[in-house]
């Protein structure tokens, strides 16, 4: 059986398909910094609002490694 | 991606909103290196927008404010209290800029939400300028205040002694990354939420599940309205962190 076609392009696609899965990973880390911060807050809910801002940046640097799947994935699609 | 579904054909372009063009009524035809494209008229209607909220709201300055200056008085508070929590006092210098880009984000991401309407912000190229203004403004301002002393901030006094060159690799990629990662977040969650509101416009076409597909638009239209502000505040407070780092770099 032949195979036609771009491969180098399925390839890319494909490869864009798998690297967008690690930004599941990043969905794993965000929901383990709000659910700490939550089990914490209901702990002691008179020192939670000093931390939300705590909270957004564990929330951003936790993104920030999903968005470079992300990053992965565009590279593959438009720019190789 | 078309499907038969008794004679309508689904159509779903989830991109093409995100296209910059110049509108038919300013003549169409290509974008050039000074035409006026629908990306610069919407980011025009943010700026006259905020001027509108912020100059002609707070004209009054009355002691019971009126709504709209209320809203600005909320507003610049709000940055105002996050700059001097995060950054410090002296950070506080640097608060109009902060604020700007605070305003700027959260406008052109609400006005982006208007039906047809384009979304500045969900173009990584103008993302990447705000973040790219920031990385190296922090920088800058960094190696002026405390000269070499700022790559204090690569080398971390607080770890044992082996661990330091290790330390310092990861602390540089992941200085060197901060840009991307920053205009990248922004402009991924714009252009995400719009394309699934996108999507699910294109299902509403089917008569089977348009009730479900319009409820879901629904749906999400509020949950970026969350994301658009979250977006916002996430873009300013990442902005006083690295300022923090720039302004004290040992710790």
């Amino acid at each position: 059986m032949a195979i036609e076609g771009d491969l180098v392009q399925m390839g890319a696609y494909v490869g864009a398909g798998l690297a967008c899965t690690g930004m599941g990973g990043a969905a794993v880390g965000v929901g383990h910094v709000v659910g700490n911060y939550l089990s914490g807050a209901l702990r002691n809910p008179a020192a939670a609002a000093g931390q939300t801002a705590t909270m957004f940046i564990g929330i951003a640097f936790a993104e920030a490694l999903g968005i470079f799947s992300f990053l992965v994935a565009l590279l593959l699609m438009f720019a190789v | 991606m078309a499907t038969e579904d008794g004679g309508t054909q689904l159509n779903i372009h989830p991109m093409d909103q995100f296209v910059v063009k110049v509108p038919s009524w300013l003549g169409g035809g290509d974008v050039g290196m000074f035409s006026i494209t629908n990306a610069a008229i919407w980011m025009g209607v943010a700026v006259v927008c905020i001027v509108a909220l912020m100059v002609l709201g707070t004209r009054g300055r009355a002691i019971v404010p009126s709504r709209s200056q209320s809203i600005a008085e909320v507003l610049y508070g709000f940055v105002h209290k996050m700059v001097e929590d995060i950054a410090g006092k002296d950070g506080l210098k640097y608060f109009p800029y902060i604020f700007t880009l605070f305003i700027f984000i959260l406008v052109a991401n609400v006005v982006g939400l208007l039906p047809g309407s384009f979304t500045t912000t969900s173009h990584i190229a103008v993302t990447a300028v705000m973040a790219m203004a920031v990385f190296l403004g922090v920088t800058i301002l960094g190696l002026a205040k405390h000269g070499l002393g700022f790559l204090n901030i690569f080398w971390i006094k607080a770890a044992p002694l082996p661990l330091r060159p290790i330390l310092a690799f990861i602390e540089i990629i992941s200085y060197f990354v901060r840009p991307i990662s920053h205009s990248i977040r922004l402009a991924g969650n714009l252009m995400a939420g719009h394309a699934v509101i996108k999507v699910f416009a294109g299902f509403a076409v089917v008569t089977l599940i348009s009730p479900f597909a319009i409820g879901a638009i629904v749906a999400i239209y509020a949950l970026e309205m969350l994301v658009v502000c979250i977006q916002a505040y996430v873009f300013t407070i990442l902005t006083c962190v690295y300022l923090k780092d720039a302004l004290h770099p040992h710790h």
